[in-house]
């Protein structure tokens, strides 16, 4: 499909831009996470053929790249759904009911931490203190922060989400 | 001369050189520290703290495997808190590690199993979820297991610091950690060159060769065949050490008379094809000294070097040998001029090779080393292998009375001989090139600057006023750093030899474990091994390729002449770049 | 030549007329809290309400934000100022709310009394600061409210107070004047001195005396060195650092070329966790102004010193947090320890000696410089000076951010700073030093708060965690959680830590799980203290903490849990027993919903749940309109 390749190759000459001004710097090669976030930030997730491009041009071995890919939580794999959940399971959230809102997800998507909903709709992650915890328990959906939860508030929130995108 | 200072190990004073790890010190001094992710020739870890020691004022154990003496330093090294520290750190260990060590082909020569022994471990304390990871069985040379891995990292290192390929690193994190190749693939996708130092390394069975051993005793046991095997000059230096002779004793005649009790009709000499590679090898250089060719010529006999040009220099492809490896070129005899001379047909010959090298098994499955569509070699067994097919087949080894070669592919020079070890190669290639060149034999036939562990060796030899300069490298690590200083400076040398393990093929990846008081890749026992070759050399009365009356009398029924059109059609072959292309960055260490 | 301490006044007074220029129109300054916190609590539509104000005509009103002064539970928070008069500090502020404070306190100059929190000091203290000093602007705004008046802000002096964005509010806070000082009159050694006198000790947890590191830094000889800020603030629970960097970046920033000249560094690189967007939007403009008024790049203000500072950001590893595996982070490598010697003030990032701070430490360094040693050696314990910041959260009644002086106690920072535990629960037990620490039972609440009195009771100081657990809390299960996030976040590269945290693991879960066994104890106190003193960097070293405090301080209730199979905090799900009581009318519901089918009776008559059948899912718990379940 020539839109999509289209897509893919903007991302990737992107990148490149991004890599060939740091590749010109001393100790290049250790800007290979901050270069990982670009990837992730344009491809949503860390693709492969990104990390290839990444390795000839920065001359990083894929293994050693592959190596601190898997390393980070931060860094995602596989591509996300459209919209990606986030909950915090840090202390102050636990303390305050973190596990039944996980539960509530859980029940909602079909899916577990690090999967994704049949629909590629939701992937729900976890996400240890996002450092919003006076509003505990807290899910960031999107990067947008939503406290004081409860199973209710979840369904409803996630309800909203639905509406919208089949509203599209 | 380092500065002494005084430290105590166990309540008892030594002097010591300054300077060093508690490991190094306490070594030297006769004290046995366990260790398990510790190698000399690698980057130090201290991951494993099986090593942990006692020092005075330090609240917590130390790694001595890391921690620098000093003046003044008290050591505790088997107190009982270590002693029980030690256990439990093993017994987490083999928690995570499979049940399985009389099922294991490392039973008996594995470090785990030794150093569990050793922590007197009775009881398991700590069970609970083991790792289940499906194993790799893609390549044809090297098979991973990961539930037998103890994530030490050697083979990490050793892949990257010491070969610099840098296939295998380690991905994901804490008890999820695994040692694998990009993007988890598996081997035979990657850019592995299936060298096999990383079984070398391997503590446990994590790494071991693909075994071919169960379809070799099948084979043997079928009498359609013609069953005819070759053994690399580096599996006589070695197999002694797995019947527990020392390193250095060539084993040669009791290796033909066990193949021949194993099975097999005719049991001949890769040293004689090592002869008829140098016949072309020098022959195909001397072309090339005089314009008709790419310089320098980069010797290819090494398989793991093969794969490794094609996916990191496919650029110096030009620069290659078109010769075929000694293996493959006696695969080829094997299926056309010896099968004629046996009448049979080539397709009942079973042509089966002992080597001490895992990356033959993948030379051997090369499309383009079949000949008349059928493969050339059609098992690879390494050293190991063949060690143990002789302990199951009934064979005493250590009493057998020796026997000689097979002809007419049995009779071998000494620069045959010496192939095995870094410089062999380019040492015989001289002695015959020499002669090929100025008429006049080579006089002084020990080439001295081309031997020993030297990462890269240079020589310089007159040919007849003409200089000639050559250079060895062993270990795919220092062929990177010669072929770097050859891609800027392309006219530096005419003659390269690359072996892709380090020492040499009697390094190689199927050679036997070290021993009981070993370490693997430890130097002695690779000196003493090339010594054994050395030695065999010395004791040949031709030790020159071209003075092999076999060699002669092939080319006068069968091939020709060196280099001719019968030669070219079955001891040539051509390479092509490959994919995934490998990255050597010139800085990168591993951490 | 001018002293760039004359240069620096005189950018100060440019910026104090620039501030002027801004706010000369106006009578009434309303600052809106922007920190990640306020905003997750709804402040950005707080600020535009205010905004349309201004922009519909409320000329003399001037609108700015400020970063979050820590008082979690009552945020969004605004503050009117008048010249003149107490500051105003609305709390809990809606959209609605704020439409109310324009059309009556900015237009009409009535303060709405119930949502503000003012005067409401149970204790007057004397002022801590006099005029002019630092910190003294903190406690002119917010010095009458009970929560702040006990606290000592000298790390967040100016959090809650400037708008972190502008360069020029730090700037008439007397910024950059500690840098200015240092370049003007003292010498690299003489600085190192003043810390060394002060006392001051890591923040980051470990509590390594400051001016010590620095001079150990500062005589290796290399061309090259480094100064790295530590604000991977990974403990769950903590976000001391978060608030800081986004309450007042410069602070730190100013600390860290101290820290440079102080060790003859010209690079300065802060190591932020990706997880804090606005934290590192805040830096990096505070970097680009800070180099625009020449406080970074070439000749910082005409002196010979020159330094840079870049942000690398992490990506998730809580293992970043330790040093050496920090460095190799940065380097581009995994996040994983190795063994020290050599330490990174001799060996350190890309080899070169490398000084690690946490963003803390350096917060403090400008206020040191300043006010001097003597003075900030006078605050604290004999080995323990200056103030330490806590985020306090939990079952506590006030969560937030505290910054007290070292010495306070626990049972201050509980029931005075923290109001006691809410819904007249009984306090259990204090968690300090997050996933690293230990819990403290009520027997230590008098514990003064000092790295040395922490450790000897058995916990740590770390780097500010502070959870308040209440009876409704299971300990056993509190140990698992801990080590559960410290089991996940483990590196995996030594054999203790990896293997031995995850069989921990499983013996405490198996214990919550009412599968505990004779010797389970025993079991994890010789696997906890062998991985204390076998694994290979901190995070290891401190895993065991929460499981070995707990069981020392606790042990009752993992006796309960393995012999009698009994949770007293009625927490864990597998050990609750559950009974329809008197309550029960008969509805049916919990029969339906169960899967066990263990539960029987007839129609509008008491039910009854099976116990041998019961597999204790609680989902008749949760269909019971009734509430005529127990649970115990």
């Amino acid at each position: 499909m020539p839109g999509s390749v289209k897509a893919q190759d903007s991302k990737l000459s992107e990148l490149n831009r991004f890599m060939s001004a740091l590749k010109g710097l001393s100790r290049s090669e250790s800007n290979l996470i901050a270069i990982l976030h670009k990837v992730q930030e344009l491809y949503g997730y860390l693709d492969r053929e990104a990390m290839d491009e990444v390795a000839a041009t920065m001359n990083i071995p894929t293994a050693h790249i592959w190596g601190v890919a898997t390393f980070y939580h931060y860094f995602k794999l596989k591509k996300p759904g459209k919209h990606v959940i986030a909950i915090c399971l840090g202390t102050a959230c636990y303390i305050k009911g973190a596990g039944e809102i996980l539960e509530k997800l859980k029940e909602e998507l079909k899916t577990d931490i690090g999967g994704m909903t049949s629909d590629g709709l939701f992937s729900l992650e976890e996400a240890r203190c996002l450092g919003a915890c006076g509003l505990a328990p807290v899910m960031m959906i999107d990067g947008k922060i939503y406290g004081s939860l409860t199973p209710k508030k979840v369904s409803e929130i996630l309800q909203g989400y639905r509406k919208r995108s089949s509203g599209e | 001369m380092a500065k002494k200072i005084k430290i105590y190990i166990d309540n008892r004073p030594y002097e010591v050189e300054d300077g060093q790890t508690i490991m190094q010190a306490a070594d030297k001094l006769g004290y046995h520290i366990p260790r398990l992710c510790y190698h000399p020739k690698l980057s130090i870890e201290g991951a494993c703290r099986v090593c942990i020691v006692q020092v005075e004022g330090m609240k917590n154990y130390v790694a001595s495997c890391a921690y620098p003496v000093a003046d003044g330093m008290k050591i505790l090294t088997h107190t009982k808190e270590l002693r029980t520290a030690r256990r439990d750190i093993v017994e987490l260990i083999l928690d995570n590690h499979p049940e399985d060590c009389h099922t294991c082909e490392r039973d008996g020569i594995c470090e785990l199993q030794r150093l569990a022994y050793a922590m007197g471990l009775r009881h398991r304390h700590f069970e609970g979820e083991r790792k289940c990871y499906a194993k790799d069985l893609s390549s044809e040379s090297v098979i991973r297991d990961p539930n037998k891995c103890i994530l030490c990292g050697r083979c990490v290192r050793i892949c990257s610091e010491i070969q610099k390929v840098n296939n295998l690193g380690y991905a994901y994190r804490g008890f999820k950690t695994v040692v694998i190749p990009a993007y988890d693939m598996p081997f035979s996708e990657s850019v592995c060159t299936a060298c096999g130092q990383c079984i070398n390394v391997c503590p446990t069975a994590a790494f071991v060769e693909k075994n071919h051993t169960q379809e070799l005793f099948e084979k043997l046991q079928d009498n359609n065949f013609v069953k005819v095997v070759q053994f690399a000059p580096s599996v006589r230096a070695a197999i002694g050490e797995a019947f527990g002779f020392e390193p250095g004793v060539s084993k040669e005649k009791e290796t033909v008379a066990a193949l021949r009790r194993l099975g097999f009709d005719y049991v001949f000499d890769t040293q004689f094809c090592a002869d008829l590679t140098i016949m072309e090898e020098a022959s195909e250089f001397l072309e090339r000294l005089k314009g008709k060719g790419k310089l320098p010529m980069i010797t290819s006999c090494s398989s793991a070097w093969m794969k490794c040009m094609e996916q990191f220099y496919p650029d110096l492809i030009g620069n290659i040998s078109t010769c075929k490896s000694p293996m493959s070129m006696m695969g080829a005899l094997l299926k056309t001029y010896f099968a004629d001379k046996i009448k049979t047909e080539p397709k009942k010959i079973l042509s089966v090779a002992v080597m001490c090298c895992t990356a033959k098994k993948y030379e051997a499955s090369r499309p383009e080393l079949r000949i008349n569509g059928m493969p050339a070699v059609d098992i690879v067994v390494t050293t190991r292998e063949l060690a143990w097919m002789i302990k199951s087949g009934g064979v005493d080894f250590i009493n057998i009375k020796g026997e000689d070669f097979d002809k007419p592919l049995g009779l071998s020079s000494g620069g045959g001989a010496i192939f095995g070890a870094t410089g062999g190669v380019m040492e015989a290639a001289i002695r015959t090139a020499y002669e090929l060149y100025t008429g006049e034999p080579l006089m002084e036939i020990e080439i001295n600057e081309l031997r020993g562990l030297k990462g890269i060796k240079e020589g310089l030899i007159s040919l007849d006023g003409a200089q000639v300069r050559v250079a060895v490298a062993h270990g795919l690590g220092n062929a990177n750093a010669l072929l770097e200083i050859v891609r800027k400076d392309p006219g530096r040398y005419h003659f390269i030899e690359i072996m892709g393990c380090p020492g040499g093929c009697i390094g190689g990846g199927g050679q036997p474990y070290a021993g009981l008081n070993s370490i693997p890749l430890d130097e002695e026992t690779l000196k003493k091994r090339a010594q054994a070759l050395y030695d065999i050399d010395r004791h040949k009365t031709i030790r020159r390729a071209h003075n092999n009356p076999d060699i002669r009398r092939l080319y006068r029924e069968f091939l020709g002449k060196p280099l001719g059109e019968k030669s070219h059609e079955l001891l040539h072959t051509h390479y092509k770049a490959k994919f995934p292309r490998g990255i050597i960055p010139q800085e990168l260490t591993t951490r | 030549m001018i002293a760039p301490l004359d240069i620096l006044k005189k950018k100060r007074s440019e910026a104090l007329d620039r501030i002027h220029s801004k706010e000369y129109l106006s009578i009434k300054r309303v600052h809106v809290g922007m920190a990640t916190c306020e905003i997750a609590a709804g402040s950005k539509e707080v600020m535009d309400v205010f905004l349309q104000a201004v922009k519909s005509g409320l000329t003399d009103v001037c609108v700015s934000q400020k970063g979050c002064a820590g008082r979690c539970n009552f945020e969004p928070t605004v503050e009117v100022m008048e010249d003149g008069k107490i500051p105003v500090k609305y709390c809990k502020v809606t959209p609605e709310m704020a439409k109310q404070i324009i059309e009556r306190h900015l237009k009409k100059g009535e303060v709405i009394r119930d949502w503000a929190d003012s005067g409401k000091v149970k204790q007057p203290e004397k002022e801590k600061f006099e005029e002019g000093h630092l910190c003294s602007h903190f406690q002119r705004v917010f010095g009458d409210v009970d929560f702040f008046s006990r606290q000592m802000r000298i790390v967040l002096r100016n959090c809650g107070i400037i708008d972190p964005e502008s360069i020029d509010d730090y700037l008439s806070a007397r910024g950059y004047e500690a840098l200015a000082k240092v370049l003007t009159e003292m010498t690299p050694v003489q600085v190192i001195d003043a810390l060394k006198k002060s006392g001051l000790r890591g923040r980051g947890g470990a509590g390594f005396p400051t001016g010590v590191k620095w001079e150990l830094t500062a005589r290796e000889n290399s061309e090259e060195k480094f100064v790295i800020c530590n604000a991977d603030e990974g403990d769950p629970g903590a976000f001391m650092d978060r608030s800081t960097i986004e309450g007042d970046p410069h602070t730190v920033i100013e600390g860290i070329i101290i820290g440079g000249y102080a060790i003859g560094a010209k690079k300065g690189i802060i190591y932020i966790r990706a997880e804090y967007p606005l934290a590192v939007k805040r830096l990096e403009k505070a970097i680009i102004d800070a180099g625009s008024q020449g406080f970074l790049g070439e000749n910082i203000l005409g002196s010979n010193f020159s330094f840079n500072i870049e942000i690398r950001l992490g990506a998730g590893a809580f293992v970043c947090g330790e040093e050496t595996a920090l460095i190799h982070s940065i380097e581009g490598h995994r996040g994983m320890p190795r063994p020290r010697p050599p330490f990174p003030s001799v060996r350190g990032l890309f080899d070169k000696p490398t000084l690690i701070n946490n963003v803390e430490t350096w917060a403090n360094i400008p206020v040191v410089i300043i006010h001097g040693a003597e003075w900030f050696s006078s605050i604290g314990t004999q080995k323990s000076k200056g103030t330490k910041v806590f985020a306090l959260a939990g079952k506590i009644t006030n969560t937030g951010l505290v910054e007290v002086p070292m010495g306070t106690t626990l049972r201050e920072i509980v029931y005075d700073i923290g109001a006691g535990i809410p819904g007249n629960k009984k306090f259990k037990a204090i968690q300090t030093g997050g996933p690293s620490g230990g819990c403290l039972s009520e027997e230590y609440l008098d514990t003064p708060i000092d790295y040395d009195s922490l450790a000897k009771a058995g916990s740590i100081m770390g780097s500010g965690g502070m959870i308040i657990i209440d009876e409704d809390s299971c300990m056993v299960n509190v140990a698992r959680f801990f080590l559960e996030f410290t089991q996940n976040e483990s590196c995996g590269k030594c054999a203790p830590c990896r293997e031995g945290t995850k069989r921990m693991l499983e013996i405490l879960t198996r214990i919550t799980e009412g599968k505990g066994e004779e010797g389970d104890i025993e079991k994890l106190e010789r696997l906890g203290t062998m991985i204390k003193k076998a694994s290979l960097c901190g995070l290891g070293q401190s895993a065991p903490n929460p499981v070995l405090s707990t069981i020392k301080n606790f042990r009752i209730e993992y006796e309960e849990h393995i012999r009698d199979k009994k949770c007293r905090a009625h927490f864990c799900p597998s050990l609750l027993e559950y009974t329809i009581i008197d309550k029960c009318v008969g509805c049916g519901l919990c029969r339906k919903a169960c899967p066990a089918g263990a539960i029987t009776g007839a129609l509008k008559s008491r039910h009854e749940i099976d116990k041998q059948k019961c597999i204790k899912c609680g989902a008749c718990y949760k269909v019971c309109k009734f509430s005529a379940i127990s649970r115990v």
